[in-house]
């Protein structure tokens, strides 16, 4: 499905992708973890074309490393900020209507799947996505983004700040989201939902890719955990 | 009372003209971060298209053709000069506008020469519409009140309602995420010139054959079209009509009511003298200080609250 080879990424003169490779399957999800300012951010936004990037990023296999973001999402790819970027003066069912790439809605995702998964949402459906709470943010930001029916959906940070049964309730969303057989590569500082639900992981550290491997051989390998993942 | 009440509907009516031309001068500013000071140029341009489109087929199609041509061809000065500038940052941007506003205004002169043009108004609406304690009101004015009223409606409810509507308030605050979520945003932004081009296309067109169609007619307005956002808060449409009509009004009060002004200095108790360096000063009437007014609010509104009256961000 997504296929990155050696990227890198710059901001100004620095170099902060130093050399990226990573896979994501059909139907997988996959998280790519680490610590604050070691590039995770930065690999989806080269993914997504707000950064440079440099290298090869194949996406269905389609070059796609070079088109504009707009372009790339129209191939399937979406992309859940870590900032969440609700459009704060529309309303939740606004900001819903644009998430879909055209007026007519075709795709696995109807507007009332999303009240049905989030009854929150169907609740404040008129009210401005600007005043709600930090959790309801992350919903309707992922959900927007669903609208747009992609077939892999990038997700920075969904449970940062979030109190523990909204933390849950992300994982059981992105489990949904994967059982409709899309692909999920999930952007995580802690490990607490990441290797629950996840096939496969990849740790960064200092913009490259330190380890690679399932759940379980990150949970055996200790050094690793120690070295870039623990504080 | 009539002499009040027709002047503050003259005041409405050259509001409703000022705010053709800011609002879509504000919404350039706001989605796309760019000044644009040619944007009365484009005023300027809907009435010499809509005099030369007159000339041929009269009036009526130059109101639904002249605009047009205007919007496309902000679209184009967007898309192939505005664009490229964009990356050297938005002092670049600036500077392209302000020279635009002069070649504009140079080639207008080659083609149409110095002198106004004979734009009139058409032979059917040229006509007192009612007549009232001795006062006539023109036909043609209430036609351009109503064609002004039903633009900004069609506007407001442009901007709420529609697709594209709702993408240009997403892209106001996050231009990236409406980007992200597959949307063209260069390509909004491109319509969104010419768009708002247009508008000031159609004031051009209703207007120009009322105050004069002449090479200078942007100079002369654009300036206080500026005043009009900074007044209202740049970004807000809300505003930009609440100013509008303020100076629109204000400004036609100043003028009919024609009083001194020397009230305001006796109350700093300077003598009315016949002669002396400040005997000019005082003896000036309001008629005489409107054209400085709308700028005197522009000064004292960016000391006292420079984000305007409904701005939600600093100018």
């Amino acid at each position: 499905m997504l296929e990155v080879r050696d990227l890198h990424a710059y901001y100004g003169k620095s170099h902060i992708l130093q050399g990226v490779s990573l896979d994501v399957n059909a139907g997988e999800i996959v998280s790519l973890l680490g610590r604050n300012g070691v590039g995770r951010s930065t690999t989806i936004k080269a993914i997504m074309g707000e950064v440079e990037p440099h290298g090869s990023i194949k996406f269905k296999g389609q070059e796609i490393a070079g088109l504009k973001s707009h372009s790339i999402a129209q191939l399937g790819l979406g992309y859940v900020p870590e900032n969440r970027d609700i459009f704060p003066t529309l309303t939740v069912r606004q900001n819903l209507l644009l998430g879909q790439k055209s007026a007519r809605n075709t795709g696995r995702w109807s507007m009332e799947d999303m009240f049905e998964l989030f009854p929150n949402l169907r609740d404040r459906a008129d009210t401005p996505g600007g005043v709600l709470s930090g959790g309801e943010q992350q919903m309707l930001a992922m959900c927007r983004t669903l609208m747009g029916d992609p077939d892999l959906v990038m997700v920075d940070e969904p449970t940062e700040g979030l109190a523990p049964q909204l933390v849950e309730k992300v994982a059981e969303l992105l489990n949904e989201i994967a059982s409709r057989d899309l692909s999920i590569l999930l952007v995580e500082q802690k490990l607490t939902i990441a290797l629950k639900i996840s096939a496969r992981v990849y740790v960064m550290g200092h913009g490259e890719i330190v380890f690679e491997g399932t759940p379980e051989d990150l949970r055996r390998n200790e050094a690793v955990r120690q070295e870039w993942l623990e504080v | 009372m009539e002499v009040f009440l027709f002047s503050t509907f003259n005041g409405v009516l050259y509001g409703m003209l000022l705010f053709m031309l800011a609002s879509g001068l504000t919404l350039i500013f706001s989605l796309m971060g760019v000044l644009n000071f040619a944007h009365a140029s484009f005023f300027m341009l809907g009435a010499y298209f809509a005099y030369q489109i007159s000339t041929y087929t009269g009036f009526w199609s130059a109101l639904l053709v002249a605009p047009l041509i205007v919007g496309l061809v902000g679209a184009l000065v967007e898309r192939y000069g505005l664009r490229p500038v964009h990356r050297f940052g938005h002092v670049a941007e600036l500077l392209f506008t302000f020279g635009l506003a002069f070649v504009m205004e140079e080639v207008i002169q080659m083609i149409w020469g110095k002198v106004p043009v004979p734009y009139d108004v058409p032979e059917l609406l040229n006509v007192a519409a009612f007549e009232w304690r001795g006062l006539q009101y023109s036909a043609y004015r209430l036609f351009m009140l109503g064609v002004s009223v039903a633009i900004f409606v069609a506007l407001f409810l442009f901007i709420a309602k529609t697709r594209v509507g709702l993408m240009i308030q997403a892209a106001l605050s996050h231009p990236q995420m409406v980007q992200s979520l597959g949307h063209d945003v260069p390509t909004i932004f491109m319509w969104t010139f010419g768009f708002g081009c247009a508008l000031a296309g159609i004031a051009g067109v209703i207007g120009g054959n009322v105050l004069g169609t002449e090479p200078s007619m942007a100079i002369t307005l654009g300036p206080i079209v500026f005043v009009v956002i900074v007044i209202g808060g740049l970004g807000s449409l809300w505003g930009a009509l609440i100013a509008a009509l303020f100076i629109g009004i204000i400004d036609n009060l100043a003028i009919t009511f024609d009083v001194s002004i020397y009230p305001l200095f006796a109350l700093f108790g300077v003598a009315r003298e016949a002669e002396g360096i400040m005997s000019d000063l005082v003896n000036l009437t309001s008629g005489g200080i409107s054209p400085v007014l709308p700028y005197l609010m522009l000064v004292l509104m960016l000391i006292f609250r420079p984000r305007g009256l409904f701005g939600t961000r600093d100018v």
